[in-house]
């Protein structure tokens, strides 16, 4: 197995998707898609959420069949009907969130039902390792074969589902989202590996939301909508105007609209904020009228200080004060009675009850302001939830629906809306635009620049970079659980920030106070 | 200060908001009670003597321990958890009354005192849950041995029967010979208040979405700690009630009282669509498994069936009951995914 990879000459088509149409019930998912991965080439799939992509991928992963049309492996029709048939086929899926043994190592999981053996039946625990170590030599990656996968990074779980496909010599390899998890260096990491398995001949299928990202590793790029094929065309011949308007149909005016705006009085202060062994002395302060955004690695702990001020967390040290008031800590009932709200980072888990109506979700956080007597009137919350999607323009079919039945820019604006109809007056936003499509995301800057010029103080913790330099006007940069920089609007770039999050710049003078 | 937000984009649509389809209906009853209506005419035509007054009358006054109990029993499961101490304690404070009287104390003095206990026991159970944050299926198989114990160390295994007969006549007296037992008068009430705290209240609200998703419920401010602790606590001091009703219709107080009647409760709550794992059903389909359980029970007690059979009957429904909606799911997903 040693030199692993393909045979197949470079540039000659791979694999090919023709005409495949996939339904669910009554929803077309994908209606004659298609799609040429060449050999030694990095290849990008977008689409706004709900273009068919995720489909597409199962498909190819083996886990759908397709109801009508054809998939081709080197010219020849292939039925990948099973996860198996799709390895055999020398294909590889990698997930956003890869689902490894947490007590098995490393080696063992990559070698998973297929480990060497000793002659008396036994694994052959020196040969695991050394196979293991190869691997990681082929993709430039250190790690310890025998530790255990718990405690693993994502970025590092992701390179040791890499290291399993390049194990079963997979020609096509498939990274849906794999970023959105991972910032800045482990970015940079994943994409010297998918570079180094593009040049020794692979295919490498790679699903973003990030225009940088696709722009900077991938050499054509394939568009869909709603189900559709749209385009494919070579990186060097497109411009991400062009490929936004293929993917929503229509112009997106400007990604990151936000208005200048003058700050008024302090509302949200935070001092000396302390939870042992996340995060250290952590102070600020947020104006009306302010976005300030919250960036950093991912653990760096961003997401669990606006956690602790928001009181889901209890903290060690520190204080959090609204408007001159300071809050009980570890009560986020304390901190929504002070004018606080948090969209929280997972939607589905901490942001939404999946299975609970759209309605008893917008209207969760107002249930007791919308009861009278402590009787709760289905009528009225349906007109308090009704009122709040109208102005989020949320798209659902009937608002007594299951939110897991809307689409996650839809369900994201649920979010909003539940936040938003309490009036907070600090607003908390924790990865508002993760996984939602391109439209959507315009529509969520919009709406938060426009509540910044109406006075409400927005912190907004956002690992896109992009994001981050179009929406603050002051960037909070964290490193290792401790502010490590707080940049205002004029002096803040991708520099700046990215030096400020990996620690490389001493501490500098503290500008606003 | 205004967060008012004219639309955002042009050419959404804006959602419909279609009127529901129930507008003030208990959900998730509908089965059930179709299940228990059906059983219910075919007892009365096959079985002899199962529509009588007299029968309908020992039937409800079964009913009505295991639908007390229910109550709080519901909002308990309906949050994901579970209380299998409830029989247990209504053992306990039946020794614990038995053993008052016979020292002299009056009913008047000995129920209240019944009741705190019930809190008390109530309040260890959800301390444990949610303050060592252990699961409360270990907690309360721990407690239901614990407090079956506690009554035989207060009451060991004599019985105290010599309670007034004004009370022990009302416990299994009727509302002006009707044959409707009296204890289903404040029984209704309470039916009336859980019913109405579970589906049109705040709190009711809240309980939904901590049984879906706890997290999603403390990133929305539900205080989910304290509002289960207070559903322990509402649980001991209802199944304390339910052992003074008890020990009041059976004129008897021991501590083997109500041995697995635990069982039949949670039969009655399951078979009810609610759910096990948290966060669906509804108060009006417990009360309908409450009475189909008491049904089944009664009518082949008419028909002789010895005891012994009596709950194997009431385990396989339980099983019935949790692996039905499973069985259900997996028809609907499997007709949906199949391919045109």
């Amino acid at each position: 197995m040693a030199n692993g990879m393909p045979t197949t000459e470079p540039g000659s088509v791979v694999l090919a998707l023709e005409n495949v149409s996939k339904s669910f019930g009554a929803i077309a998912a994908l209606r004659g898609a298609r799609l040429e991965l060449r050999a030694g080439e990095a290849h990008a799939l977008v689409g706004e959420n709900g273009a068919g992509k995720s489909t597409l991928v199962k498909i190819l992963a083996g886990v759908h069949g397709p109801d009508s049309g054809r998939v081709l492996l080197d010219g020849r029709p292939v039925t990948l009907d099973s996860p198996a048939a799709a390895r055999a086929a020398g294909i590889a899926v990698i997930y956003q969130e890869p689902t490894l043994f947490p007590d098995l190592s490393v080696a063992e999981n990559i070698f998973m039902g297929r480990q060497p053996l000793t002659g008396g039946r036994r694994i052959d625990r020196k040969e695991l390792a050394a196979r293991c170590q190869a691997l990681f030599e082929r993709l430039g990656v250190r790690m310890d074969p025998e530790r255990p996968a718990r405690g693993l990074s994502i970025a590092d779980q992701q390179m040791v589902e890499i290291a399993k496909a390049l194990s079963f010599d997979a020609r096509v390899l498939v990274m849906d989202e794999p970023t959105a998890a991972l910032s800045g260096v482990e970015v940079e990491r994943l994409f010297t590996v998918a570079r180094a398995l593009r040049a020794s001949g692979a295919a490498v299928l790679f699903i973003s939301h990030r225009f940088d990202e696709v722009f900077g590793l991938c050499d054509r790029i394939t568009v869909m909508r709603d189900g559709q094929w749209v385009s494919t065309d070579a990186t060097v011949d497109l411009t991400v105007e062009q490929v936004v308007r293929r993917m929503v149909g229509r112009d997106v005016a400007e990604l990151f609209p936000k208005q200048d705006v003058t700050a008024g009085d302090v509302v949200l202060e935070v001092r000396g904020l302390t939870r042992r062994g996340v995060f250290t002395d952590v102070s600020f302060d947020v104006r009306a009228g302010e976005i300030v955004a919250l960036a950093g690695l991912v653990g760096a702990g961003r997401s669990e200080v606006m956690r602790a001020v928001f009181g889901v967390d209890r903290y060690d040290a520190g204080t959090v004060q609204v408007e001159g008031k300071r809050l009980k800590g570890g009560s986020p009932a304390a901190a929504m009675a002070a004018g606080m709200a948090l969209v929280p980072e997972d939607r589905r888990q901490q942001g939404l009850v999946m299975e609970l109506s759209v309605e008893r979700n917008a209207t969760l956080t107002r249930r007791w302001e919308l009861s009278r007597l402590g009787w709760l009137s289905a009528r009225r919350e349906r007109d308090a939830a009704a009122e709040w999607s109208t102005k989020l323009q949320v798209k659902a079919g009937r608002m007594s629906d299951p939110v897991s039945t809307l689409s996650g820019g839809n369900q994201q604006k649920v979010v909003l809306a539940k936040w938003l109809s309490t009036r907070p007056t600090v607003l908390v936003v924790d990865e508002p635009t993760r996984g939602i499509d391109v439209g959507t995301k315009a529509e969520v800057h919009r709406l938060l620049s426009q509540l910044a010029a109406d006075g409400l103080a927005v912190v907004m913790v956002s690992s896109e970079l992009p994001e981050v330099l179009g929406m603050a006007d002051r960037v909070l940069v964290m490193h290792e659980g401790r502010l490590a920089a707080d940049i205002p609007r004029a002096r803040a770039d991708e520099s700046s920030v990215m030096l400020a999050a990996t620690g490389q710049t001493a501490r500098p003078a503290q500008v606003a106070s | 200060m205004a967060v008012d937000t004219a639309p955002v984009a042009g050419n959404a649509a804006p959602p419909q908001a279609r009127a529901p389809r129930r507008q003030f209906t208990l959900p998730g009853g509908s089965v059930i009670s179709t299940f228990l209506v059906l059983f219910l005419v075919i007892a009365s035509f096959s079985v002899e003597g199962f529509a009588s007054t007299r029968n309908a009358g020992f039937l409800l006054l079964d009913v009505v321990a295991v639908a007390l109990i229910a109550l709080p029993l519901t909002l308990i499961v309906v949050t994901g958890e579970i209380d299998l101490s409830v029989a247990s304690v209504v053992g306990l404070s039946s020794a614990v009354m038995g053993k008052l009287w016979f020292a002299g104390l009056s009913l008047q003095t000995i129920i209240p005192l019944c009741l705190v206990l019930g809190a008390v026991l109530g309040a260890v159970n959800g301390l444990l849950v949610t303050r060592l944050g252990l699961p409360s299926l270990a907690v309360t198989i721990g407690t239901l041995a614990l407090y079956r114990g506690l009554a035989f160390v207060v009451l060991g295994d004599q019985a105290v029967a010599d309670f007034p007969r004004e009370w022990t006549r009302w416990a299994i007296g009727s509302i002006g010979g009707t044959g409707i037992p009296n204890a289903v008068l404040p029984l209704l009430v309470l039916i009336a208040v859980t019913a109405v705290l579970l589906h049109a209240t705040p709190i009711g609200r809240s309980l939904y979405a901590m049984g879906n998703s706890e997290d999603a419920a403390r990133f929305s401010g539900i205080d989910v700690g304290r509002t289960k602790l207070w559903l322990f606590v509402a649980a001991g001091v209802v199944s304390a009630l339910g052992g003074v009703f008890w020990t009041l219709r059976y004129g008897s107080a021991r501590a083997d009282n109500a041995s697995g009647l635990e069982l039949q409760v949670i039969a009655a709550i399951l078979l009810g669509g609610v759910s096990i794992f948290g966060g669906s059903g509804g108060l009006l389909g417990v009360l309908a498994g409450a009475l189909l359980l008491a049904s089944v029970r009664n009518a082949l007690q008419l028909v002789n069936v010895p005891s012994d059979v009596l709950n194997i009957v009431t385990g396989v429904l339980l099983i019935v009951a949790v692996v039905a909606p499973q069985v259900a799911a997996g028809v609907r997903t499997r007709t949906r995914a199949r391919p045109r």
